[in-house]
């Protein structure tokens, strides 16, 4: 028998690479699948939860006693009640060995630290019953001050101002610093600044990273059932393996008794790497009931109560000399963590201390962040994490440098890039780049983009006075992705490792399941890993099933986010299919009656070399099945498992082109043209690809100009519907010009890069720049984000950075903190 | 998003209707009318409000479609917003209507939203009010004691808030013909789905190159929508050039007493009203100028 007799492994090698379209998709749109807020259990409850609507008070009293006879309620529980079961929400990365971390119970029993904190829980049997009865709690709270504003709370201690905790006396939980001259990986900062003082050009500025809301489609689901001998916890979480860890941890059930499975997830975008009070309630409230429970946030409490993302304020120092050479780079970050230290929280502005100096060769560089708590939602990965925010910085700081030498912004940037012949290059944040071609990239996204063209049209613009300018905006972003070599992860003081598991079954009528610890939820895992398997195992890429999301199936995994699942899950899945056809090759040696030195193994079959003889790899697992004639001493096994820790990230990098038109009249911005050249390194499936590159750029334009989380001086959300909270529709974009160059990484067999969160890292620069850049020449050098109308048309007539006109009047169109009231008083029945 | 318990009536007549909220009313019940439900049932869900019963009109055929009325158009209160949007009469004879519905939130509100539920919920930053306004509508009110009718000036009364009293229902809109008008409804948002910052709702007769006559409604400029009548005076007799047009434009805000919020300070949407108010009529006129971004 020959490979090519077999059908099918007709055309076994055209995997990688190839558009497939996602196997997973036909069942995600349709909704025929499990979420978890479609699963019922026999004789389960329903929880609702009853939150405060302070951002800081004492819990007086707390009445239940009316809920508790509401029809068809079965339990009531406040703080008090699950003091001694509840567990505790943990912190995975103290970033420094004195962070200050306050204590995170799921429920508190005397003190709510964010409006929108869960204080007693309703269990019935329904959902609606459980809301009806929670509005019948009946608690008391004696309001204490509550600190709100970044900048407020970073300056308070126990004698001025607000403290969010006020047994801890500061709101500063950590100060994390890097410093090239005493981390050897440069020079000085300071001195770089003097010199640049004397004798070339100081670029100060001070940018804000408004707050952002993840807004993943599916609300956060939890169904426990503690039936049995494990108790299983089904959630739409990312994070299903660390979640089993920290409920073991902290609630002393053992681990082996607890299974987390993360079914079909609709989306996270880090808005689900989080282990969240309402599970640990809902683990807490099916323990002690020993029935099955399930909570499902509505729409408000997840944009009120999931965590939250970015909310920095950015200090920035760039030296530099006359001739526009980099010298040197300061960063104070203040980086708000909200009320409590969440899973990564503290670590996300750590995360773009290594991203500041982007592609660029600066000698010297400081960093420092301090961690803020304050009384609003807590704070922690948001797609990205911590690069974009850095991103975001650099690339506008090289903007204004060019703006300041009168140069085009592309041509500073080029001056002190990194070049292509200088890979690997170590940073001078002790970061080593694997491969890169900014050259490259730069060229092709401006022949994209017609950026002649462009500049010519926006001179012309300028030179009529046309009421609508034009800008472009360029963004030539790098990021650090596959999360990470375990060693750098210890060296930062993390509480776990950055490795990836997978598992490769070969079944008996020659299927194959393969089982990753990376849990998607939405990225399309099981399309690309089945391309992967069926290109080094030679099988059809429909025979290959990918298994995922429960820890009973996945025993071991880390999880999906940072750009990690291909860099690192992939090549673990590499290596165990590996493993597979090494096991195979004795067998088929065996079988074909052949030396094994004479063996090769291509297009899914082993073949006896200058012969027309094999055997493919399917067979050999028929074959181990039976097991009726193996060689001796050889496992009736083909199954092979594999663990990688990365040795490095990997540096996927790009350039991206923004052109928008601005009307100077009212401040519009419209976006014309988007063209971005991403190297990803290889590519597996140019069609997942291109989604998660356009995915993210409509995230991070998002950012620039719609998105933003705003809070009253009372500390309520403002912004607690999408009434308000600004999410774009397919309306709101343009058809996006995206294309690759290819720099493999050096750091994985398979030479690929993350793609997961480069959009959202590249883009929000891009379009800010592009915006400044249409209107610069009016005497504007800064909008602050999101790039509002208002901001814009205020920065053109007041020549400022348009920020805070409207601060004192954040008021929601529709508000449902204190309801519309007009619409709830009003006498007459219309209502359309 | 679970709304608290209500009860529940569909029924198949006005009069049917007006009984359900007569017997209810007056048991004391909060009653509310559910006309489409794209304001009313987030309302709900959201728990800011539990009506003891909802009336639910949809099931009144009466209600619905538009017919020709002679020197104007009757628009039943239930016709949905795509109806309105894709009826050939309307386009004929009230095109400002046409325009402002046509991109008034997105193709599920208006396959659900209704025309006279929008203009009874009086959400003074609601698409269809300000043009209804500028038309001289005329509003069809069905109650105990039979139907009246209120001229658009008097309906709309506050932020939600109209004529229409607890026992009554609107039913009919009549909106006088403005056959071979010019309209264009000029909306400023920052994302597609979102309610106006500001909208003007401009409709023209031209004469020759001169303007003979003047529509100008302003959607989110104050707690109604509002009439800009000192704009509409000043376009009279002009010509439709730029600057004409532009200058009357100037009084666009005259007496508007705009929110602030988000989206932009009171002063913001002064400003936007009048350079919205220029470009509506202009491109009512058919003057459409420079591309402008938006």
């Amino acid at each position: 028998m020959t490979a090519t007799q077999d059908p099918g492994v007709a055309t076994p090698t055209a995997e990688i690479g190839r558009d497939r379209r996602r196997k997973e998709d036909q069942r995600l749109i349709t909704g025929r699948t499990r979420w978890t807020d479609n699963l019922t259990l026999p004789g389960m409850l329903h929880l609702a939860m009853v939150r405060s609507p302070f951002p800081h008070a004492r819990i007086a009293s707390i009445d239940t006693s009316a809920a508790k006879q509401s029809t068809n309620v079965v339990a009531v529980y406040t703080g008090a009640d699950l003091a001694e079961s509840q567990g505790a929400c943990i912190n995975a990365w103290p970033v420094v060995t004195d962070q200050v971390t306050p204590d995170h119970l799921p429920m508190p029993a005397d003190r709510v630290a964010f409006a929108g904190e869960t204080v007693a829980v309703v269990v019935a049997r329904s959902a609606a019953e459980a809301r009806d009865a929670a509005e019948l709690v009946e608690v008391e709270y004696d309001e204490l001050p509550a600190a709100l504003d970044l900048k407020e709370a970073a300056a308070a201690d126990s004698d001025n101002g607000v403290l969010a905790h006020p047994d801890l006396g500061t709101n500063v939980s950590a100060v994390w610093t890097f410093d090239s001259a005493e981390a050897g990986t440069g020079s000085d900062v300071e001195e770089a600044i003097a010199q640049a003082r004397e004798d070339g050009i100081v670029i100060e500025r001070e940018y804000r990273q408004q707050r952002l809301i993840p807004a993943f489609m599916e609300p956060r689901s939890v169904v426990v059932d503690p039936t049995g001998e494990q108790i299983t916890m089904w959630s739409a979480t990312q994070i299903p393996h660390i979640l089993r860890f920290a409920l073991a941890a902290t609630t002393g059930v053992p681990e082996s008794k607890i299974r987390v499975i993360a079914p079909d997830v609709g989306g996270g975008f880090g808005g689900k790497l989080q282990q969240t009070p309402e599970e640990m309630i809902a683990f807490a409230v099916a323990r002690m009931l020993g029935k099955p429970v399930k909570f499902t946030e509505t729409r408000s409490e997840s944009l009120m109560t999931a965590h939250h993302g970015r909310d920095q304020w950015q200090r920035l120092t760039l030296a530099a000399t006359k001739d526009g050479t980099v010298t040197g780079l300061k960063v104070d970050l203040l980086a708000d963590l909200g009320a409590y230290v969440a899973i990564v929280g503290g670590g996300v502005p750590v995360l773009g201390a290594f991203m500041f100096n982007a592609i660029y060769k600066f000698p010297a560089y400081r960093f420092t962040t301090r961690n803020i708590l304050t009384n609003k939602t807590w704070t922690d990965a948001y797609r990205g994490a911590g690069r974009p925010e850095a991103t975001y910085a650099v690339e506008r700081l090289m903007d204004e440098l060019a703006a300041e030498l009168g140069v085009d912004p592309l041509e500073v940037r080029e001056k002190n890039w990194i070049k292509h012949d200088e890979f690997p290059f170590t940073t001078v944040a002790g970061m080593e780049y694997d491969s890169g071609n900014y050259e490259a990239a730069t060229a092709r996204a401006k022949e994209m983009i017609g950026y002649d063209e462009l500049r010519a049209e926006q001179r012309e613009r300028r030179e009529r006075g046309d009421r609508v300018q034009l800008g472009i905006g360029v963004s030539t972003f790098t990021e650090m992705c596959g999360l990470a070599p375990s060693r750098i992860l210890g060296q930062l003081n993390y509480g776990a490792g950055g490795w990836e598991h997978a598992e490769v079954r070969m079944l008996a009528t020659g299927k194959v399941e393969v089982v990753t610890g990376a849990s998607a939820h939405g990225q399309g895992h099981e399309t690309a890993f089945s391309q992967i398997v069926a290109d080094r195992l030679g099988v059809p890429f429909e025979d290959v099933e990918v298994l995922h999301g429960d820890t009973q199936v996945s025993h071991k995994g880390l999880d999906t986010y940072g750009s990690r699942s291909l860099v690192v899950g992939g090549e673990a899945l590499v290596r165990a299919v590996d493993k597979v056809i090494e096991k195979a090759r004795p067998i088929a040696a065996h079988l074909l009656e052949a030396s094994i030195d004479d063996l090769e193994f291509a297009q899914g079959s082993f073949t006896v070399r200058g012969t027309d003889q094999g055997l493919p790899i399917t067979e050999i697992a028929t074959a181990v099945f039976a097991s009726h004639n193996l060689p001796d001493g050889v496992e009736s096994s083909l199954d092979s498992e594999a663990t990688y820790d990365p040795v490095n990230f990997n540096f996927p990098h790009g350039t991206h082109l923004c052109a928008v038109e601005v009307d100077t009249e009212t401040g519009q911005i419209k976006m014309r043209k988007y063209a971005c050249c991403d190297d990803i390194g290889n590519i597996i499936n140019p069609l997942i690809v291109a989604g998660q590159v356009h995915g993210g750029l409509v995230q991070g334009i998002a950012q620039a100009l719609w998105e933003e989380a705003v809070y009253d001086e009372n500390g309520t959300l403002v912004t607690g519907s999408f009434v308000d909270y600004l999410l774009p529709t397919a309306a709101d974009t343009i058809s996006f010009d995206i294309d690759h160059t290819t720099s493999p990484s050096t750091t994985n067999t398979l030479g690929t890069k993350g793609v997961g969160e480069a959009g959202t890292i590249a883009s929000t620069p891009a379009v800010v720049n592009a915006v400044v850049d249409a209107i610069r020449h009016l005497g504007v050098n800064d909008i602050q984000m999101p790039c509002t109308p208002e901001r814009v048309w205020r920065a053109i007539h007041s020549r400022s950075d348009g920020g805070g006109e409207t601060a004192g009047a954040a008021a929601p169109h529709f508000d449902p903190s204190t309801g519309m009231s007009g619409t709830v008083d009003r006498a007459e029945g219309g209502a359309q | 998003m679970i709304p608290a318990a209500f009860e529940y009536v569909a029924p198949t007549t006005v009069e049917e209707a007006l009984q359900a909220l007569a017997e209810h009313g007056a048991a004391g019940d909060d009653v509310k009318i559910l006309a489409g439900g794209q304001s009313l049932l987030p309302v709900l869900r959201m728990r800011l409000n539990a009506p003891e019963w909802v009336v639910d009109l949809s099931r009144i055929p009466s209600l619905r479609g538009v017919r020709d009325g002679g020197d104007h158009l009757v628009i039943g209160a239930m016709t949905t917003h795509d109806a309105v949007g894709h009826d050939p009469l309307v386009h004929e004879h009230a095109l400002l209507l046409t325009k402002a519905v046509t991109h008034l939130a997105d193709a599920q509100v208006r396959h659900r939203g209704t025309f006279g539920g929008a203009l009874a919920h009086a959400d003074p930053a609601g698409d269809v009010g300000a043009p209804a306004l500028a038309l001289d509508a005329s509003f069809v009110i069905a109650g105990p004691g039979g139907s009246r009718t209120v001229p658009a000036g008097e309906f709309f009364v506050d932020i939600f808030e109209t004529a229409i009293g607890e026992d009554e229902i609107l039913t009919e809109v009549h909106i006088p013909k403005h056959t071979g008008w010019g309209a264009h409804y000029e909306k400023f948002v920052r994302v597609a789905h979102q309610w106006p910052i500001v909208a003007v709702a401009a409709s023209v007769r031209l004469d020759g190159d001169t303007i003979a006559e003047a529509r100008v409604g302003l959607t989110n400029m104050g707690s109604t929508p509002l009439r800009a009548t000192a704009v509409e005076e000043a376009l009279v007799g002009r010509p439709a050039t730029e600057d004409a047009v532009r200058e009357a434009a100037a009084h666009a805000a005259d007496g508007a007493n705009p929110p602030t919020d988000l989206n932009g300070g009171a002063d913001y949407r002064r400003h936007l009203a009048t350079v919205l108010t220029g470009r509506a009529v202009l491109a009512a006129a058919g003057r459409n100028g420079t591309r402008v971004p938006g």
